[in-house]
């Protein structure tokens, strides 16, 4: 008998970008083996066993002959369990099992069991983006992803349950369709969450709202206790609702990160808090082969570094990139690849060591300590965040208050303060004031002249880098946003300035 | 042998002398550590120094001691830019001939003769916690500022905390303050304070009892006192805690028959336990600069060298909520929990700060700047 030879289209996931794979399956005469080669990763190899399993226990036959795979473009790594099914499909039509015609229109995505069921994997919404982009009918996914799949318009997605009716739609019969779409579940508690919970705290909010309004870069620094965290939780409930472009690019990450809480689109602005002992390939993105760090997690929501001075110098060093630019370049091999990390940064630090320095109880961190610990948190990270406050334990007084206006209402706030900097930056490459360079400052925030004598002022008595200057006008900018106006005022510059200086900046240097 | 008056010639007796200080470092620290009493230590002479401690090594020692060469040690001194001032200079400070065990040698870094000037005028020496609150820090910042303006010197030891502040102050009016330093006085200590430190040696001098490259003990802390205590014609303590160093200064002082003074802080102040105790114990009061100078020259000085900053200029509001600062509400939180207005109070506090009438502190404290 002679050779036959069967090709499936599948994709590996390259990053968070989808890449064409080929597997071609030959079937000959000879001594029964099964070689997989092109590059394949572990997992890929382990995935013969499963393939033989998988094809017995759906009641096909496995040939007893000697059988390659070959996994094309064989230059570029393969990873991960997603080629179980091509591997699987190519076998059953190189071995006249399964007719070969429905290939060229159908690829095929996933992973088996040794039962023949196709198990949801990551990466499926990249998978069916490359779909369209091949010119193929469609895609054969995991029916738990087909939702997901189905976010891509213009390719028809098959859910299938298993390897059996995955022969059924190559075959030609009915397309199964795809699962009813979930209730409207929340994603995740934090929806919950909401700022009316909140007592006390006057000044956090605030630089919450504002922070939330211009899409601001912010540092927390309080005793343990104090109410850092719940404050941080709470952003996300104030930002704009993704839309859908957004929530295509924050699915299209998870979904290759496999991280994702529920198939189909995401609903709400991801929040990741990553511990502080995470490399800096975990925060930014790496690994041998290159997966979403935290930061592209945390694209268009926010990222939130409890203790920031115990984070990793390298770490820090990593963030600069992705915060400046929006994205990280990770260089493999001949490849760059490209993560976006448009996240709002979020960072909080105990005020020293210990954690108590300024507060009712005795700080009893020794001079070398607080000296360590203050310059872990300068540098160039600090600099690059807009609003530095300081959240101190509520008094029992303040706990009693009434209650803080609920998310909802100060959204409203954010909303129309959102509105007004898209209308103004309409002819630029940002969005929002948190957003502008140096250049798109000059250009689009208009300050009157009062504003600039005081931040020349505050300048020139040494309490503003030259890169502070141009945030504390951003800030500016956005509390005259928030206020509905477009020019920025004296008491607009002072607020700002009041929600950066430091002591350690302001009480050394100034003379 | 001397060559009195000549640049950097401090006479061969006295570098040796010096020189064997700092040989012995080591062993004065042990010696110190049982006990034995510094003044008693440091008033003996080469001789009896290098029997009492040179150990087993003491003919060697001796050898050594014999063969120093005082050329070589004024080399030194000059590569890293010291200025040896000896006993036996009619530049040495005749302050400190009245203590028991007066250093044979002080290294000057910084221009001598701006010293020698600064040590004629008279001299406050400022001294307290390493671990300062906001408000003594301001204080004692507020003294330098004020004692500085008002013509005098102001010494301290540029450690962490209040002295450092002192020194601080000094330097934003007149910059006229010596820092008397535990080790080498070419070399920051500590690190930290690197920044200070060049900007004291280059508006007033930064001194040491120990030649140049000597490393700090925990024996020449003490001995760094005895040499602020003696400098100053009146010490102020602004803030030490109940066991604070600050208060040997302050007993040193007493002991040489000067004034002590103290900066009074909340009695429930861990921090200022020390100081408060002084007071108790006889200390004088003050509340800054005007206090120290009423003390020191009679009623009018003070008036007239008050240094207050003019709060009367400022329009009604900012006044007001200075006053309110001043007066306990250092939060935002609580100036805000009478229901004014946040953003007025962010504004206005901001306006504060950049007239340099408020700081913040840690913990989001602002603290009122001294008057």
């Amino acid at each position: 008998m002679a050779a036959v030879l069967s090709r499936v289209a599948t994709f590996a996931i390259d990053g968070i970008d989808p890449r064409p794979v080929w597997v071609e399956v030959d079937v000959r005469p000879g001594l029964p083996t099964f070689r997989v080669v092109g590059m394949a990763g572990k997992a890929v190899r382990e995935s013969r066993d499963r393939v033989r399993a998988a094809i017995l226990n759906s009641g096909f036959e496995f040939p007893a002959r000697r059988i390659t795979a070959n996994l094309a473009p064989a230059s570029l790594p393969k990873v991960g369990p997603g080629f179980d099914a091509g591997l699987a499909v190519g076998l059953l039509a190189a071995s006249g099992q399964c007719p070969a015609e429905g290939l060229e229109r159908w690829a095929v995505f996933g992973e088996l069991s040794l039962g023949g069921e196709l198990r949801p994997c990551r990466g499926v919404l990249s998978a069916a983006e490359g779909a369209r982009r091949s010119g193929l009918r469609g895609l054969i996914v995991p029916r738990e992803r087909a939702r997901e799949a189905a976010l891509v318009e213009g390719i028809e997605v098959a859910a299938v349950a298993s390897l059996r009716d995955v022969a059924e739609v190559l075959e030609g019969g009915t397309v199964p369709e795809l699962p009813p779409a979930e209730k409207a579940l929340p994603d995740s508690p934090d929806t919950e969450i909401d700022l009316a919970d909140v007592r006390g705290h006057v000044l956090p909010l605030r630089a919450l709202e504002i922070a939330a309004a211009g899409g601001h870069n912010l540092l927390m620094e309080g005793p343990p206790g104090s109410g850092k965290t719940m404050l941080a939780r709470r952003l996300p409930s104030l930002l704009p609702s993704l839309s859908l472009d957004e929530a295509l690019e924050v699915t299209r990450i998870h979904s290759a990160a496999g991280v994702q809480r529920h198939p189909g689109l995401a609903r709400t602005r991801p929040f990741r808090a990553p511990h502080h002992t995470i490399s800096a390939s975990g925060l930014v993105g790496g690994g041998q082969v290159p997966m979403p760090g935290e930061a592209s997690l945390a694209h268009h929501g926010v990222l939130f570094l409890d203790e920031l001075s115990e984070f990793s110098r390298p770490s820090l060093e990593a963030l600069r990139q992705p915060l400046e630019d929006g994205h990280a370049t990770i260089v493999r091999g001949q490849r760059a690849l490209l993560f976006p990390t448009r996240f709002m940064l979020v960072a909080a630090t105990n005020p020293c060591p210990c954690g108590y320095a300024g507060s009712e109880r005795p700080c009893s961190c020794s001079d070398a300590e607080l000296a360590r610990h203050r310059r872990r948190l300068s540098g160039p990270l600090l600099d690059r965040l807009d609003l530095l406050m300081t959240v101190s334990r509520p008094s029992a007084e303040q706990l009693r208050a009434p209650a803080h206006s609920s998310s909802a209402v100060v959204r409203e706030r954010v909303l129309a303060a959102r509105e007004r900097q898209a209308r103004r930056l309409r002819d630029s490459a940002a969005s929002c004031n948190g957003q502008l360079d140096a250049r798109l400052v000059r250009s689009h925030v208009r300050a009157d002249e009062a504003a600039q004598r005081a931040l020349g002022r505050a300048y020139d008595a040494g309490a503003l880098s030259a890169r502070g200057h141009d945030r504390v006008l951003r800030v500016a900018c956005t509390i005259a946003d928030l206020d509905g106006r477009d020019g920025v005022g004296v008491d607009d510059v002072m607020q700002s300035l009041a929600l950066r200086l430091r002591v350690a900046d302001s009480w050394e240097v100034a003379a | 042998m001397s060559v009195n008056g000549a640049g950097t010639g401090a006479c061969a007796v006295c570098l040796r002398r010096t020189w064997l200080i700092a040989r012995l470092a080591g062993a004065i620290e042990l010696a110190w550590a049982a006990r034995r009493p510094l003044p008693a230590l440091l008033a003996l002479t080469d001789e009896e120094l290098i029997a009492a401690l040179g150990g087993e090594r003491r003919e060697r020692l001796r050898a050594e001691w014999e063969d120093f060469s005082a050329a070589a040690a004024r080399q030194r001194c000059d590569d890293r830019a010291v200025t040896a001032i000896c006993r036996c200079d009619r530049r040495y400070p005749p302050a400190l001939r009245e203590l028991p065990d007066p250093p044979a040698v002080l290294h000057v870094f910084g221009d001598p003769g701006r010293f020698v000037a600064l040590v004629e005028q008279d001299c406050v020496a400022v001294v307290g916690a390493r671990r300062g609150t906001p408000y003594g820090l301001e204080q004692a910042r507020g003294l330098g500022r004020g004692l500085s303006a008002a013509g005098l010197t102001v010494v301290s030891g540029m450690a962490l905390g209040i002295d450092s502040a002192a020194h601080l102050g000094a330097l934003d009016s007149a910059g006229t303050t010596v820092a008397v330093l535990a080790g080498g006085a070419e070399r920051a200590y500590p690190a930290s304070k690197r920044q200070l430190h060049a900007r004291i040696a280059a508006a007033g001098a930064v001194v040491s009892e120990l030649p140049p490259g000597a490393a700090v003990r925990r024996w020449t802390f003490p001995a760094r006192n005895r040499i602020i205590a003696a400098l100053g014609r009146l010490t102020v303590v602004v803030e030490a805690g109940e066991r604070s160093g600050s208060l040997i200064t302050a007993t040193l002082s007493l002991d040489l028959g000067r004034d002590v003074a103290a900066m009074p802080g909340l009695v429930t102040s861990p921090a200022s336990a020390g100081a408060n105790g002084l007071i108790v114990d006889g200390a004088r009061l003050v509340r800054g600069a005007a206090d120290v100078l009423e003390l020191l020259y009679g009623a009018e000085a003070g008036q007239l060298t008050a240094t207050a900053p003019t709060p009367a200029a400022l329009p009604g509001d900012l006044s007001a909520l200075l006053e309110r600062v001043g007066g306990g509400c250092d939060t935002v939180a609580a100036l805000t929990a009478d229901g004014t207005g946040l953003d007025s109070v962010l504004a206005g506090l901001a306006q504060l700060e950049l007239r340099r009438l408020v700081w913040r502190a840690e913990g989001g404290r602002y603290v009122c700047r001294a008057r």
